[in-house]
Formats: C-alpha cells, structure tokens, sequence
C-alpha cells in the first residue's frame, strides 16, 4: 500500500490536508519532559529530532543525531484520552415540583485526526473497540468520537528497550487499518516518507499531497527499517512466547510470584492510567449546594485501587498482591475469555511508568520458573 | 443509560436496617424481569446501588419491588425516603435464574439473610404455576443471623402452607422453638432425590461453598446447582470492569451462576 514518496519537508503538507478536510490534528508534542499527544498545528509542533530512552521505571529525552519526526516509541499517553474520556459528565439530575428528572448529557465528538499512531495503538485501539462498541451493551460517547476518527498511521522504526509488540505479535509493522500509513527512512542526506492510504478519506488526502511514486530501492528501504525494528525486539530481553498465557496464568493463581511481587508493587495504579486499553471506570454523583441539581460524572479507575471491588462488607481484593494478580491476569488472560484477544498489546508503558520498575515481561517469566514440573 | 424516575408508593420495615420499596414508574411501566435479575436504584445526588427484584415477576401495574440492606452512603440515602418520594432506576439488567432447568424435577431453593430478597420472585412464580405444576415440587431452606432479622416474615409463615419452608438461625431467642444451627444441617437431612433434583442458592459466599459442598455429597451434580453472586456493581452493562470474577462480569454473564461454570473461581479468595 506504500506507493507513494512524500519528502520530509513536505511533512507539514499532510498536516494542512488534514485540517483543510475539518479535522483537528493531535499527535506527538513534546510537554512536561515527556513525548505526549496533543494538537499539532503544523509539523514543527512534532518532536523532530528527539528520541526516547526508557527501561524499568526510566522515561528520559534524548536528542537524536538525526532530525528524525517519528523516531521514538511510546510515551505515557495513548490515544484512549480522547476516545474513552478521562472524565466526562454522563447525566443531570433536577428536583422538579413533583418529583426528580434525569437527563441524559449528550457528548458531542469532534472531528479529530490522529497523526502518528504506531502498530501497538492501532491495536489497541481496536482492542477498545470490542469492548465498548463490539459488546452487548455500548458506551455511546466511545462510539461516537470513534465514528470521527482520522488515523494516520506510522510504522515503528525505533522501538524502546521497554518494548514487546513482537511477543504479543501486535507490531512494528501496521496490519490493522488505517486511513493513512507512513514509513519514515533517512537514508544519508535523503529523508522522506513512504506513504500510502486505506480509505477513501485517506485517498482524497493523498491526492492532494505533493507525492511521487516510489522507487524499487525506496520502498525496500522502508521495509528494511521496519524490519530492523522487529530484529532489535526478538533478539531484546522482553522477547518471549505468549501463545500459552491464559493457560499459564490460570494455572498459577497461587504463584508465590505474587507474593514476591506485592512486596514491591505501590498499588499505585501508575501502570492502569498508562495502559492503552484498560478501560475501568467509575461514576461519581454531586449536588449543587442547594441540593436541587445532581450531576453523574464517569471518570477513569483502576483494579488496584481500594475502593474498586468494594462490596457491603469491605473490598473484595483487600491486599496489593490479590490486585497486582486481578489486574495482570486480566489483561493476559481472562481479557482472552471476555473479548477474544489479549488486552495487552505489549507497549511496555506499564514498565517505564511503574515508579519501582516492575517489568510485567519478568513476572511472566517468574511465574513460569516458579512453576512446579507437574 | 440514564435512570427513569419513579415512586415510592409503598415502604415497608422488614427489620431495623432492613426495608422494602414498593416502586412505580413515573412516565412509562416498569419493563418485565427474570426472578433474579436486579435494577441500578438512583439516589438523587447519592449514586446508585444494584439492587435485584424482590416482586412479582409479573407486577403489577409497572410497579417493582425491592428490599434493601443499610450499609453505606447510597443504601442509607435511600433508606431516607418517605413514601410519595422518588428515585432512579435502571434496568432490569443480568441474568435471572434458570426456571425451565428445573422442569418435572424438585427444585431446592437455598438462601442465607438477605439473599431471600432475589430468590421471592422465584417462590412467586412457583406458587402461582397453572396446574398441571411444570415444576410439581419444590422447598426454601432459610438461614438467618437471628429470628428478628428473616425477611417477610408474615409471607414465611404463609408459604408454609403450601410449600416445605425449613428455616434455622445462628442465634435462636427465646421465643425461637425452630432450629439453631447453619443451613447446611437441615439441607444434610433433607429428604429428596438429589440426582433429580435443580438447587438454586443466594446468599453469603461462605453459606453458599458450605451448602454446594454438602449438596456434591448428596450426590448433585455440579451442573445442576446455581448461584446468585454479589460484587461491586457502578454500570450494570459489563462496561465499568468493577464486578469482574475471574473471567466473568457478574453484571452481565450473572449475578446467576451455573456453579459448574464457575467452580473453579468460586474458592479462590480476593479473586
């Protein structure tokens, strides 16, 4: 599908298709330390030049040699911030002369492209998908700002230390559609970007952009970036088979590892808040200080929170170790039994952003040394 | 989805702390329910509670009933109204109980304190099934804290009649002359086919992995057992990740369990 060459420097070329279609461009900005996600008016918002370092409990900024636009992998946010809002209002409540009426707040989904979303985002996005669109019930503000969705998709030419999109077969490379896909190659003095569309709304954009065909060499490049990506995975320490995980985890629902585990875990839910495709919420009911106006308002939450398995009585999962196990069983196995697929896309957010560095790829591992032959 | 108002017509003490709303929507009938499905009840400004239908599963003129427990900021808010005041409520949402399971075979129904509440729906319906009966024969097996806390207390008394209704307490009074003890000796010597026989359970987890196992020893199949499981519920559609069980939503794939489904998670503690 790459067939086409858009040069660097026509990069922000795209970005003002993008918003003369009426869509609001958000991607990669660097803020607060961080590469994050937020508007991008034109292609000097994006993070040229930069790159990231990260392993276990370390995210840090790093100047590239090169003026790469995409040459970083995940930061601390995921696209789930504007599609699963982290807190929006769900309905009003009045005290009417006869009694009490409820409404339901309508939120209105913008028309919002995002620029930039890696292989492991897609899927996760798609992951997010079958759980709120997909199932019996519907979140309908989900649904609605994901019907306005513009993706231009980037395939990941350089993955952090933290990442394991290989192991869980999600990544580097874009599968999963998108409107828009690109690959970035700088090949000595030549910096360009193959480029290629899935949709008619992708195609119109393309039309207006200033391409070329690309060559045999050009587009063997690409591949071979992308290729480079996957090699430096596989041969990486987070390289692992994933095939038997539900199996594995149910099996050990008694692991020591556990225990091992709570000893350092915070509870501190730093690694559902990054997550990209866990979807906890919970609800939050306010008066006015009149007591006549009620609002509901959802927000984000987290298993390892207290409160999360409150019932009449006390919490379900009281201690750190019954909550560090709900919430990496459900993500690599029972996640399996509910929406048909992992819920972990092997991002490696949950490892840099966990503040004492526990490495969910270790304690897969664990939990399989500790494993008694049977 | 946003909760529909309605009424409170009638509100009933089973106990102090204890309490049953009679409900009738504002602007529409309440919609038709499974025994053993439940309702979000919304307090205004307070949030809302899963709460499971404790009426007739045919009501009466769109009214639903339910019986609540005090115990926290929601319960206690709704504890508060006064009859003619209103509330929210969404729903019906889970799955009920399995009645045609227990077509032409006795069915057991065993509950422990408040867990009467989801199962009354169910003795309704037995009650009131056109002779010939699908389902001939039929017992309740209650267990309550003490005699002053057994829910419908007058209704007790009065399905009696119709039905075997064999209840204990853990703490007897003195004017208790029933047995005291836990549900599980009475269910032990209980005389009834248990190959042919459909139990259906609610109540504290404890009571119900006691009475299961006593139940296997009789010789009940496991498929043939169902419970009803509480966890912590904020959406009622699957949605909000609260009331996960193992790979189960108990909002959406229960609260009513078949325990061959779940008994490999129905033992596990903190799960």
């Amino acid at each position: 599908m790459y067939n086409f060459v858009l040069q660097a420097d026509d990069l922000d070329s795209l970005i003002q298709a993008i918003r003369a279609q009426g869509y609001e461009v958000l991607g990669p900005v660097v803020q607060d330390q961080a590469i994050t996600y937020g508007p991008v008016a034109c292609a000097s918002d994006l993070p040229r030049g930069w790159t990231d370092e990260q392993d276990r409990g370390h995210y840090r900024l790093k100047r590239r040699t090169d003026g790469a636009y995409f040459g970083y992998a995940a930061g601390p946010h995921s696209w789930k911030q504007f599609l699963q809002l982290p807190t929006r209002p769900v309905w009003k409540a009045q005290r009417t002369d006869h009694g009490i009426r409820m409404t339901e707040i309508v939120d209105e989904a913008p028309a919002v492209a995002f620029l930039g979303v890696r292989s492991c985002e897609l899927h996760a996005i798609a992951i997010q998908d079958r759980i709120f669109i997909d199932d019996h019930y519907r979140n309908d503000s989900y649904l609605n700002r994901r019907a306005n969705i513009l993706t231009v998709a980037v395939n990941c030419t350089a993955p952090a230390e933290t990442c394991f999109c290989t192991s869980m077969q999600t990544g580097p490379r874009v599968t999963l559609e998108s409107d828009l896909a690109l690959t970035e190659v700088i090949d000595g003095q030549e910096h360009y970007f193959l480029i290629g569309s899935d949709s008619y709304r992708g195609g119109q954009i393309l039309n207006s952009l200033p391409v070329k065909p690309a060559t045999a060499r050009q587009l063997q490049l690409a591949e071979a970036a992308v290729d480079r990506a996957a090699k430096e995975m596989e041969s990486g320490s987070r390289q692992f088979d994933s095939g038997d995980l539900k199996e594995l985890l149910y099996r050990n629902l008694d692991s020591p590892a556990w225990d091992e585990v709570a000893e350092r875990c915070l509870s501190c839910a730093n690694c559902t808040m990054v997550c990209p495709t866990c979807f906890c919420s919970t609800v939050e009911d306010s008066t006015d200080l009149s007591g006549e106006t009620a609002e509901r308002r959802e927000r984000w939450d987290s298993c390892f929170t207290r409160d999360f398995s409150y019932i009449s009585g006390g919490p379900v999962r009281a201690d750190t170790r019954s909550r560090y196990r709900q919430w990496m069983t459900h993500k690599l196995a029972s996640w399996f039994d509910q929406f048909d697929s992992s819920g972990c896309v092997g991002c490696g957010r949950c490892i840099s952003w966990c503040p004492v560095g526990i490495d969910l790829t270790e304690q897969v591992a664990r939990i399989r040394e500790l494993e008694e032959p049977s | 989805m946003t909760p529909r108002p309605f009424r409170v017509d009638r509100r009933t003490e089973e106990y102090p702390g204890a309490f049953t709303l009679h409900l009738t929507a504002i602007e529409q009938p309440a919609p038709a329910f499974s025994p053993g499905q439940f309702n979000m009840l919304y307090a205004f400004g307070a949030g809302e509670v899963a709460i499971s239908m404790s009426g007739r599963p045919q009501q009466l003129e769109g009214t639903t009933v339910h019986t609540i427990r005090t115990r926290g900021l929601v319960t206690a808010a709704l504890a508060r109204l006064q009859e003619g005041e209103q509330l929210g409520v969404r729903g019906p949402f889970g799955n009920g109980w399995p009645l045609p399971e227990a077509k032409g075979r006795e069915l057991l129904l065993i509950a422990g304190g408040l867990g009467l509440a989801p199962l009354r729906p169910v003795i309704y319906h037995l009650l009131h099934q056109p002779r010939p009966r699908a389902i001939p024969n039929f017992r309740l097996f209650y267990g309550a804290r003490r005699p002053g806390e057994m829910l419908y207390g007058t209704e007790l008394q009065a399905w009696s009649h119709e039905m075997p209704v064999i209840t204990t307490v853990d703490h007897g009074d003195s004017a208790w002359s029933g047995e005291v003890g836990v549900i599980t000796t009475p269910l032990k010597r209980a005389d009834f086919d248990a190959h042919n026989a459909v139990a259906f359970l609610c109540g504290p987890e404890a009571m119900m992995r006691f009475s299961i196992q006593m139940l296997l020893e009789r010789g009940m199949p496991a498929s043939a057992i169902y419970i009803s499981m509480e966890r912590n519920m904020k959406c009622g559609t699957g949605l909000c990740g609260h009331c996960q069980w193992g790979p189960n939503f108990v909002c959406k794939n229960g609260p009513v369990f078949c325990f061959a489904d779940v008994q490999n998670w129905l033992g596990i503690h903190a799960l």
